[in-house]
């Protein structure tokens, strides 16, 4: 393929990927706002008018960052995890394999749809926060470049999480036993300091908590970790996610027989 | 002339160890319209299925239109359209989307994608359902769409497993028809199909593939010649009591009003018709008891069983 029909072939599965979200978006983009709107309810002004400070910020500007992180990475993995494993299910992933696209240009395909419904759910997350709290950015580029990358990680980790799976359940696993444990001990609400110093250890070797800590930084100009580690982590995870699905693509694991 | 497909040594074993393709050879000409016949679990789907890359090769290799499947995949793929045996598409995704995006997928600039999709969409009468959900198509259309799907790069080499499977007979003399004019305008097309009928009608050569071998590979025109004897039934005019003899032929009398007759190859009908009038016996109709190239299919593939 020549590289004007593999973009072609890229913005195809890019444009599929938008209508389908677009066409499901009491389930895509409904569901994420009211949960984190819940959060900021509930965790922000409930109980956070009596949590006090944290970290120097009032409770709700504290997990604000956190919450809008949380929803990109569960947006982004849940758009290809559930998309990619639906279209191996359908077989419908068929008609891409019998064309002349390269495994390259379907990964890039699915993870960009996957960062496009995270970062359009962040955004609205980032609006209705704005009900709740005031935000100012005290880094642009630290704050776009951490939410893209982070994306893009949690998208890679879904195709392959969707690669493997054989069944519905296989999809939720990942989800519920692995994303949301990381994601809720992330440091999204609280900040690690207020940990004994075994498990403020411990808490480091938790992906998520570099994330939400960068972005939060990006936010707030606070943060529990080094930001340059948050990135050159996120990036490593990037390289070793998608070497791994094109790799996988490469033998046709799952889906040639 | 081009060959359009072409086959060596393809073997494929499954994970299970189980032996589907034993070192196949197979050729199809340019603009050839081919059976490839085979009974249920024959190694039919498994060779299209490698020959469009949805299945790995053990080994052996496919050139298509001469280009290699593993060195020049990308030229190889553009030549192929599959319609495959089952239903392969998003069952949410509206129909119009459906043909349009394979046309991405193979490269077509959007517009001449959405231009080729209004013409095989209209072409397969499918143009009024355009905006409907594909589930909510009947079963015949749906197979229309996945030709039509298969045609949108236009591609040199049509592969159909099976397209006309649970199809009634009004839509499946449509799609023959449809499919003998692409063939006309110069598109190679391989069929596999249950239906020894619509090989016979449609194909002029044929490969017959049993357990993971090919048992045949010829024109069904010399595939027929080779036919030795037919059976044929007459509907009789008036009621018959004893089976009539025929000197050269064996007869059965199915019942007072139905006869039976083999007629060996050395044999002509006029032969059976001048016993029939010296009988008294009069004929109101004939038909032959089988499909021809069913009883042939039948006798190589128990042939290889023994």
């Amino acid at each position: 393929m020549t590289l004007q029909e593999q973009w072609i072939a890229l913005s195809t599965i890019i444009r599929k990927e938008i209508v389908r979200f677009m066409r499901i978006w009491v389930q895509t983009l409904i569901p994420p706002v009211i949960t984190v709107t819940l959060y900021f309810v509930i965790f922000g002004k409930l109980i956070g008018s009596r949590i006090g400070e944290m970290g120097g910020f009032s409770y709700v500007e504290f997990v604000v960052p956190g919450l809008i992180m949380m929803s990109i990475i569960t947006n982004s993995y849940g758009n290809v995890v559930s998309s990619f494993f639906s279209v191996k299910f359908q077989k419908s992933i068929e008609e891409v394999l019998v064309s002349p696209t390269p495994n390259y240009i379907i990964l890039f395909g699915y993870v960009f749809g996957g960062v496009i419904r995270g970062l359009l759910v962040g955004i609205i997350v980032t609006a209705v926060s704005l009900f709740f709290t005031t935000l100012t950015i005290n880094n642009l580029p630290v704050t776009i470049g951490i939410v893209i990358l982070t994306a893009i990680v949690f998208s890679l980790a879904g195709f392959f999480n969707a690669l493997f799976a054989r069944n519905f359940d296989d999809i939720s696993i990942i989800p519920t036993f692995v994303l949301t444990p990381l994601t809720y001990l992330g440091g999204v609400f609280y900040s690690i300091k207020l940990l004994p110093e075994f498990w403020q250890g411990v808490s480091q070797l938790n992906p998520v908590l570099y994330m939400v800590n960068a972005f939060r930084y990006g936010i707030l100009g606070t943060s529990d970790i080094n930001v340059t580690s948050a990135f050159i982590g996120v990036m490593v995870f990037i390289v070793i996610l998608s070497s791994a699905c094109l790799y996988l693509l490469s033998h046709g694991t799952r889906l040639r027989s | 002339m081009t060959t359009a497909l072409s086959i060596r040594s393809l073997k494929k074993v499954y994970s299970n160890g189980f032996e589907a393709l034993k070192g196949i050879n197979l050729d199809v000409e340019e603009g050839d319209f081919f059976a490839l016949l085979g009974p249920n679990g024959a190694g039919k789907s498994t060779t299209i299925s490698v020959i469009c890359s949805l299945a790995l090769k053990s080994a052996g290799s496919i050139r298509i239109f001469e280009h290699d499947i593993d060195n020049d995949f990308s030229a190889a793929k553009k030549c192929i359209g599959i319609v495959p045996q089952e239903f392969n598409f998003n069952q949410f995704e509206k129909v119009y989307d459906i043909v349009a995006n394979q046309g991405g997928y193979f490269g077509l600039p959007r517009a001449l994608s959405e231009q080729r999709t209004e013409k095989y969409l209209k072409q397969l009468g499918l143009w009024d359902k355009r905006n409907d959900t594909s589930r909510s198509l009947s079963g015949g259309m749906k197979r229309r769409l996945m030709i039509a799907r298969a045609l949108i790069h236009e591609p040199k080499l049509l592969i159909l497993d099976e397209p006309t499977a649970g199809v009634d007979i009004e839509l499946r003399r449509s799609m023959w028809a449809f499919l003998k004019e692409i063939n006309a305008q110069g598109t190679t097309i391989i069929l596999t199909t249950h239906y020894l009928e619509e090989a016979e009608s449609l194909c002029r050569n044929i490969a017959i593939i049993d357990k993971g071998e090919i048992v045949e590979h010829t024109s069904i025109k010399s595939l027929l010649q080779r036919l030795d004897k037919e059976t044929l039934i007459f509907d009789l005019k008036n009621e018959l009591t004893a089976t009539p003899v025929f000197e050269k032929c064996e007869s059965t009398l199915i019942d007072s009003f139905t006869l039976e007759v083999v007629v060996s190859k050395e044999h002509s009908l006029n032969y059976v018709f001048g016993c029939l009038n010296e009988q008294g016996i009069q004929v109101t109709s004939m038909r032959n008891k089988s499909n021809r190239l069913e009883e042939l299919f039948l006798s190589l593939v128990e042939n290889d069983k023994g």
